[in-house]
C-alpha cells in the first residue's frame, strides 16, 4: 500500500503531462480520455494528499473542457479542501466551486471548512473561501457564514475586504436576513476611500438596484456624491445604471442627477462612459429636452464613427429613444437607412428595426415597397427579418397602420413571392385573417390568390405551401368577387397541384368544391331568371361559348382565358352584358355573365373537374379521398338531373326545380361569412351535463390498441366499392343517397352555425365593390433600378417629413375587430418571493438607519401621534436589533427569530389585554405609522404586499 | 453580472469555460457549440456584439473578441456595459501576455490553471473586482509562489514522512 502510493507519487502525470499527452495522443480523443479517467479513479483513492489532489485536478480539467462527470468526485474535492498545503486546498476549491450544485449531498460537510478558512490570516486562504462561497452559496451555508462575511467586510486587506463585498451579494440573495447584520457595513463601504473596495460595493449595488430599485432610494444622496466626485470609469458607469433604475421612481431625483450627467457626457474620452450616459438619459430621463437632445448629439457621433461597435450602440441607443422622441432617428435618417446595407448582421437589423420604428400611416406604403425590393437583394436569414417585422408591424393592432387593404393584400402576394420567403405561416394566417375582418379587401384577395394559384412554379417552394392553402381557401370562400370562377377552377385541379401535401391538397378539394356549387348556382339561377325574358340572347350566349370553348379546351394549360376569349368575343358578349344590365341584374352578376355560366362552359368544368379528381378517389389520404368522393358525387348528381336543363332552358320541371334546391342550399350554407373568431370563445361554450372533459384518455390506447387499424389499408380496401360505383346505373340510388347525405351535412352546419351565431361577427358595412381605386404600388412600381438607398432616403424625406396626410380616394374600410378577449391576457408578473424578503429586509434596514441617524423629521411625525406604550416598545426594539447588529456572532436562525417573533407577539397580547380599550387606537397607530414610513419612500403600494417578515423595529 | 466567460479557438475547441451560474455539464456543452456556431458565421471587422438571448435566455448580451486563433467570448446581463465588458477583455488579455510574455494559443492550453486564476482575480461570482492588469499579475504570481513553496516544501519529506506516519 504505502509502496504504491509512493510509486504513485513519483510516477502520477500531471495535469501538464495529461495535456500534452492528449496533444500528442494517437489513439483517438475518446478513447485517451476514457484512459486517463480510469488512471484519475485509481489514484483518487490513494490516502495521500498530494496524489489525490493532481488526480482531482486532471479531473477538473477534464470536466471544464471535455464534459467529463466528476459529480461522483465531490466527496474528494472535500479532502483536498481540508488539506493544510495552499496548492492542494486551492486544487479542492477549484473543484468544488466548479461541480457543486445545490443538490450536492456533501455541501453539509464544507460549513466548517469554509469558516475556518474565511478567519484565516492567510489571506489567500480567505479568497479561496470567499470564491467558492460566491460560486456555490446555499441558504445554509449563507446563513451559518454571515457572521464571517460580516467580520471581513471591514477587513484591513483590501484584497479580501473587496472579494467579501463581492460575495454579499449572493449571501443576501439566499439568506434575506444577512441583510440586517451586513447591510450597514457595505454602506460604509460607499464611502470607503479604497478604490476597489469603492467598485466592488457600487457593482453590488447595482446588481441589487436592478432588481428592486424603490429599495435603494435612501441611499440616493450616497450614490449622487460619488457620481459627482468619483473619477473611475468603472465607478461611473455602475452609478449610471443605478440611477437610471432610481430616476423614474422619483422625479426630484432624475432632476437632479440629469446635470452631472450631462457633465459628463460632456467631458468624458471614455467611450463606454459616454454611452452609459447615453443610455441613462434615453432609457430614464427622456422627459429633460436639454438632456436628450445632448444626447442624440452624442448618438449621432458614435453612428459616424467607423467603428461599427460604436455604430451599433448608436443605433441601439437610438432605438430606445425612437418611440418617445421620433424625431432623434428622422434626424439620422440618412445613417439608419445607409446602415441597411452594413455588412454587418447586427447593425443592419438594428437600421431595420429603425426603419420599422419610423413608419406610419402615411409612409407605410412607400416604405414597404422599398423593403420589399431590398428583401430580394439581401440573404435569405435577412431577408426574412426584413418580411416578419413588415408582417408584424402591419399587422400590430388589428392593421392599425394599414389605410388601404387592397395594396396590402397585394404587398402580401408579392411578399409571397420573394424567393427566400420562408414566412409561409404568417402570410397564410395574414391572408385568411383579412379575408374574413375586412370585407372591402375580398375582391383584391381573390384577385391576388389567384395570381398566386395559378402560377405553377410556386407549387414546388415548400415555404409556400401554407400559403398557398390560405389562396385556395381564399378563392373558394369569397368565389363571388372572382372575375373568372372557371379559371380558379382549373388553377386548384392542375396536374402540379398534385405536389403539394395532403392536408393543403384537401383545401383545394375543398375550394374546389365551392367553385363548382357557385358556378352551377349562379348559372340556374341565371337560367331561372333569363329564361322567361331573353331565349334567344341564352341561345347566342350559348353559341358564342361553344365557339369558345374549344380554344379554352385547348389552352387550358395556359390559365390565361381571359386574353384569350377577348378577341373573338368580347363584343358580342359586352353587347349581353348590356342587354342584362337593361334588365335589372346587378353590376355584379354582369361580370359573371361576362364569363359566361353558359350550359357548354359548365358542362365543360364539370367534366374537366371529374378527370382531374377521379384519380384521386383512390387516394390514400382520407381527407383527400372523402373530399374528392364528395365532388364526384356532386357531379354525378348534376349530370343526371341536369339534361333536361341543359337541353331546354325555358322548360323547369318539378325534378329540376329539385336540383336547384339542393343547389340553392349547399350554396347558402356557403355564402354563410365566416367571421374570426374570438381567442375566449371556446372557454365561453358551456360544458354539456354528462361530459367529462378532464379524464386521463391514457389508458384508452391499452383498450382500443388492437382496435386501431393502419388507415392506408382500411381505405385501400374500399376502392373497389368507389370504383363500383362509377357503373352509372347502379350508382344512381348512391349517388343520390350521397348528396343527400352532403346535403344534409351543409344545413347541419349552417344550423350550426346559425345556433352558434354570436361567436361570429354579425356583418357590417356594405358589400359594394368599387372598382375605381388603382392599386398603390402600380402607381410607381418601375423604378427599381434606381439605388434603392438613395431612393428610400429620397422618400423617407419626401413622406416623414410631410405631416400632412395624403388624400386617399376613399375612406378606410371597416376592419372587424372583437371587442373583448382578443387580445392575449397579459399575466402580472410575479415577483420572486425572496427578492421580496430581500427588499423588505433592505428596507427595514434602511429606514432603521433613517430612524436612528438622519431622518429625524420623519421620525417627530411618528412622535406626534405615538402612545407611551408604543414608543416604549419601539425603543426597546431599536435596543433590541442594535444589540443585534453589534454582537454579530451570535448566529440568527430562523426558528430563533420565529419564537422572538412569537414571544413579542404573546407580550403584545398581554398588553392588549391590559389596556383592554386602547387596542383599538393602537392598531390604528400603527397603520398611521407605516403609512407615514410609505411616504418617505415614495412608494404606496410595494410596502403594502411585502410578505411578513417579523419586523424588530417596530 | 457576467452569466459566462468563455475562450474556445477557431475550431471550436473551448479552452476555457466558466459559467458563474451553475449549468449542467451537458448544457455547458451545448452553450459552448452554440456560442462557437453564432461566432463563426460572423464575418471579420464587424462589431463585436452578438444577441445571445436565443442561446443564454432573456436579457443577455455576448461580446467577443478574435485574437489570432482564438475568440474571448463574454456573456453578461444588462447590468453590464458593452464597452466596458470590450475593455475587460482586453484587461484579460493583457494581463495573460504579462503572464506568458507574448501570449498564444499553446501557453493557455499548457497553463490551463494559471489562466482560470487570472481569471478568477478580474471576475469574482459574475461581478468583475479587479480592473488593473498589473494588481491581476501581482496576485497571480503571489498565489503560484505560494503553491510553489507549499509543493517545495512537500515534495520529497512529504512523501516520506508520511510513508512513515503509515
Amino acid at each position: 500500500m504505502a509502496g504504491s502510493s509512493i510509486m504513485e507519487t513519483l510516477f502520477q502525470r500531471t495535469l501538464e503531462d495529461l495535456i500534452k499527452g492528449m496533444r500528442l495522443q494517437l489513439i483517438g480523443e475518446s478513447v485517451f480520455i476514457s484512459k486517463a479517467l480510469e488512471e484519475i479513479r485509481r489514484e483518487i483513492k490513494s490516502t495521500d494528499l498530494h496524489t489525490k489532489s493532481i488526480a482531482l485536478q486532471k479531473l477538473t480539467y477534464l470536466n471544464s473542457l471535455h464534459a467529463v462527470d466528476m459529480s461522483w468526485a465531490a466527496f474528494h474535492a472535500v479532502e483536498c479542501m481540508s488539506s493544510s498545503r495552499f496548492a492542494e486546498k486551492r486544487i479542492g476549491y477549484v473543484a468544488a466551486s466548479q461541480s457543486f450544485n445545490e443538490s450536492t449531498p456533501v455541501l453539509l460537510l464544507i460549513t466548517n471548512q469554509l469558516r475556518k478558512d474565511l478567519t484565516s490570516v492567510n489571506e489567500y486562504e480567505a479568497s479561496l473561501a470567499l470564491e467558492c462561497l460566491a460560486k456555490i452559496g446555499t441558504v445554509d451555508l449563507a446563513r451559518d457564514l454571515t457572521p464571517e462575511i460580516f467580520t471581513l467586510l471591514s477587513s484591513s486587506k483590501v484584497f479580501v475586504r473587496k472579494k467579501s463585498i463581492g460575495v454579499t451579494m449572493r449571501v443576501f440573495e439566499k439568506y434575506p436576513d444577512a441583510v440586517r447584520v451586513c447591510f450597514k457595513r457595505l454602506v460604509e463601504n460607499l464611502e470607503s476611500s479604497d478604490p476597489q473596495s469603492l467598485s466592488a460595493t457600487v457593482g453590488v449595488f447595482c446588481e441589487l438596484a436592478a432588481k428592486d430599485p424603490r429599495s435603494y432610494l435612501p441611499l440616493a444622496p450616497e450614490f449622487y456624491r460619488i457620481l459627482v466626485d468619483s473619477r473611475n470609469n468603472w465607478v461611473l458607469i455602475k452609478v449610471l445604471k443605478i440611477f437610471a433604475k432610481l430616476a423614474p421612481l422619483e422625479p426630484r431625483l432624475a432632476k437632479k442627477v440629469t446635470e452631472p450627467i450631462c457633465e459628463h457626457m460632456r467631458r468624458t474620452g471614455a467611450k463606454s462612459l459616454m454611452f452609459e450616459c447615453v443610455r441613462t438619459v434615453v432609457e430614464s430621463l427622456s422627459v429633460y429636452e436639454s438632456a436628450v437632445k445632448l444626447a442624440v448629439a452624442k448618438i449621432r457621433e458614435l453612428l459616424l464613427e467607423d467603428d461599427p461597435n460604436l455604430k451599433y450602440l448608436g443605433l441601439h441607443a437610438l432605438s430606445i429613444v425612437a418611440p418617445k422622441h421620433l424625431w432623434a432617428v428622422l434626424e439620422n435618417k440618412e445613417v439608419v437607412i445607409k446602415s441597411l446595407s452594413d455588412e454587418d448582421a447586427n447593425i443592419k437589423l438594428e437600421s431595420l428595426r429603425l426603419v420599422m420604428a419610423m413608419v406610419s400611416e402615411s409612409s407605410i406604403v412607400e416604405i414597404c415597397r422599398v423593403l420589399v425590393n431590398y428583401a430580394l437583394k439581401s440573404d435569405p436569414e435577412f431577408c426574412n427579418e426584413i418580411l416578419g417585422s413588415i408582417l408584424s408591424t402591419c399587422a400590430r393592432n388589428f392593421y392599425e397602420i394599414v389605410m388601404d387593404f387592397e395594396w396590402y393584400v397585394s404587398l402580401l402576394g408579392e411578399m409571397s413571392r420573394t424567393p427566400h420567403c420562408q414566412k409561409g405561416e404568417e402570410i397564410e394566417s395574414q391572408l385568411i385573417d383579412v379575408g374574413m375582418r375586412v370585407r372591402d379587401a375580398r375582391p383584391e384577395l381573390v384577385r391576388v390568390a389567384r395570381s398566386l394559384l395559378i402560377d405553377p412554379a410556386l407549387l414546388g417552394n415548400p415555404f409556400l405551401n401554407r400559403i398557398l392553402s390560405a389562396a385556395a381557401w381564399v378563392s373558394g370562400e369569397y368565389v363571388e368577387y372572382s372575375l373568372n370562377p372557371f379559371e380558379l377552377a382549373e388553377a386548384l385541379i392542375q396536374p402540379r397541384a398534385s405536389l403539394l401535401p395532403a392536408s393543403i391538397r384537401a383545401v383545394y378539394l375543398q375550394s374546389i368544391f365551392k367553385i363548382l356549387i357557385f358556378c352551377v348556382n349562379s348559372y340556374l339561377s341565371q337560367t331561372e331568371t333569363l329564361a322567361d325574358w331573353e331565349p334567344k340572347v341564352l341561345d347566342s350566349i350559348s353559341d358564342l361559348a361553344s365557339v369558345r370553348a374549344p380554344i379554352e379546351g385547348e389552352c387550358e394549360e395556359a390559365f390565361n382565358p381571359r386574353v384569350l376569349g377577348q378577341p373573338s368575343a368580347d363584343n358580342s358578349i359586352e353587347d349581353i352584358g348590356n342587354v342584362d344590365d337593361g334588365d335589372g341584374q346587378t353590376s355584379k352578376f354582369v361580370s359573371f355573365s361576362k364569363n359566361g355560366f353558359t350550359r357548354e362552359s359548365i358542362a365543360n368544368l364539370l367534366n374537366l373537374v371529374e378527370v382531374a379528381i377521379r384519380p384521386l378517389s383512390r387516394s390514400l389520404e382520407v381527407e383527400i379521398l372523402e373530399r374528392a368522393c364528395n365532388i364526384l358525387g356532386l357531379i354525378e348528381v348534376l349530370k343526371r338531373e341536369m339534361p333536361a336543363v341543359f337541353q331546354n332552358e325555358k322548360v323547369l320541371e318539378k325534378e329540376e326545380l329539385e336540383v336547384l334546391k339542393l343547389i340553392k342550399l349547399m350554396n347558402d350554407a356557403f355564402s354563410e361569412e365566416l367571421g374570426p373568431v374570438s381567442v375566449s370563445a371556446q372557454e365561453r361554450v358551456p360544458i354539456p351535463d354528462g361530459l367529462v372533459l378532464k379524464d386521463n384518455l391514457a389508458d384508452l390506447d391499452e383498450i382500443m390498441g388492437d382496435v386501431k387499424l393502419p388507415s392506408a389499408s382500411s381505405f385501400s380496401l374500399e376502392s373497389p366499392y368507389y370504383g363500383h360505383r362509377m357503373d352509372p346505373a347502379s350508382s344512381n340510388v348512391q349517388s343520390n343517397e350521397d348528396s343527400e347525405a352532403s346535403n344534409e351535412s351543409m344545413s347541419l352546419l349552417a344550423e350550426h352555425r346559425k345556433r352558434h351565431g354570436l361567436y361570429y361577427l354579425p356583418s357590417e358595412g356594405n358589400g359594394t365593390i368599387s372598382n375605381d381605386y388603382p392599386p398603390a404600388n402600380d402607381l410607381k412600381s418601375v423604378d427599381t433600378n434606381q439605388d434603392d438607398t438613395e431612393d428610400f432616403v429620397k422618400l423617407t424625406a419626401q413622406s416623414l417629413v410631410s405631416k400632412k396626410k395624403p388624400n386617399y380616394a376613399k375612406p378606410r374600410p371597416v376592419v372587424v375587430k372583437l371587442d373583448e378577449g382578443e387580445s392575449v391576457p397579459v399575466v402580472p408578473k410575479k415577483q420572486d418571493s425572496r427578492d421580496d424578503l430581500l427588499s423588505g429586509a433592505v428596507r427595514d434596514i434602511l429606514l432603521g438607519d433613517d430612524a436612528e441617524k438622519l431622518s429625524s423629521s420623519i421620525k417627530g411625525k411618528e412622535k406626534v401621534n405615538m402612545d407611551p406604550l408604543d414608543s416604549k416598545e419601539n425603543m426597546h426594539d431599536m435596543e433590541n436589533s442594535h444589540h443585534r447588529k453589534t454582537t454579530s456572532r451570535r448566529s440568527k436562525q430562523q426558528p430563533h427569530r420565529k419564537e422572538r417573533g412569537r414571544t413579542s407577539l404573546e407580550k403584545l397580547g398581554k398588553e392588549k389585554e391590559e389596556h383592554g380599550g386602547k387596542v383599538k387606537s393602537k392598531s390604528s397607530h400603527r397603520h398611521g405609522r407605516q403609512k407615514s414610513r410609505q411616504k418617505a419612500e415614495g412608494s404606496s403600494d410595494v410596502i403594502a404586499q411585502t410578505p411578513v417578515i417579523p419586523d424588530f423595529l417596530l | 453580472m457576467i452569466k459566462a466567460v468563455m475562450v474556445m479557438n477557431t475550431q471550436g475547441k473551448p479552452r476555457l469555460a466558466k459559467f458563474y451560474d451553475y449549468q449542467p455539464m451537458e448544457k455547458q456543452q451545448e452553450l459552448i457549440r452554440s456560442v462557437f456556431s453564432a461566432l463563426s458565421s460572423r464575418a471579420e471587422n464587424v462589431s463585436n456584439f452578438v444577441e445571445a438571448d436565443a442561446i443564454f435566455g432573456l436579457d443577455s448580451r455576448l461580446v467577443y473578441k478574435h485574437y489570432a486563433t482564438l475568440y474571448f467570448v463574454f456573456v453578461f446581463d444588462s447590468s453590464e456595459n458593452e464597452l466596458a465588458m470590450l475593455d475587460l477583455i482586453q484587461v484579460f488579455v493583457e494581463t495573460l501576455d504579462k503572464c506568458f510574455k507574448n501570449v498564444c494559443e499553446l501557453d493557455i492550453v499548457f497553463n490551463y490553471s494559471k489562466m482560470q486564476t487570472v481569471l478568477d482575480e478580474i471576475v469574482f461570482g459574475g461581478q468583475v473586482l479587479e480592473t488593473s492588469s498589473a494588481e491581476v499579475t501581482k496576485v497571480v504570481e503571489e498565489i503560484s509562489k505560494l503553491e510553489a513553496a507549499s509543493n517545495a516544501i512537500t515534495l520529497v519529506p512529504k512523501t516520506v514522512s508520511s510513508w512513515r506516519g503509515r
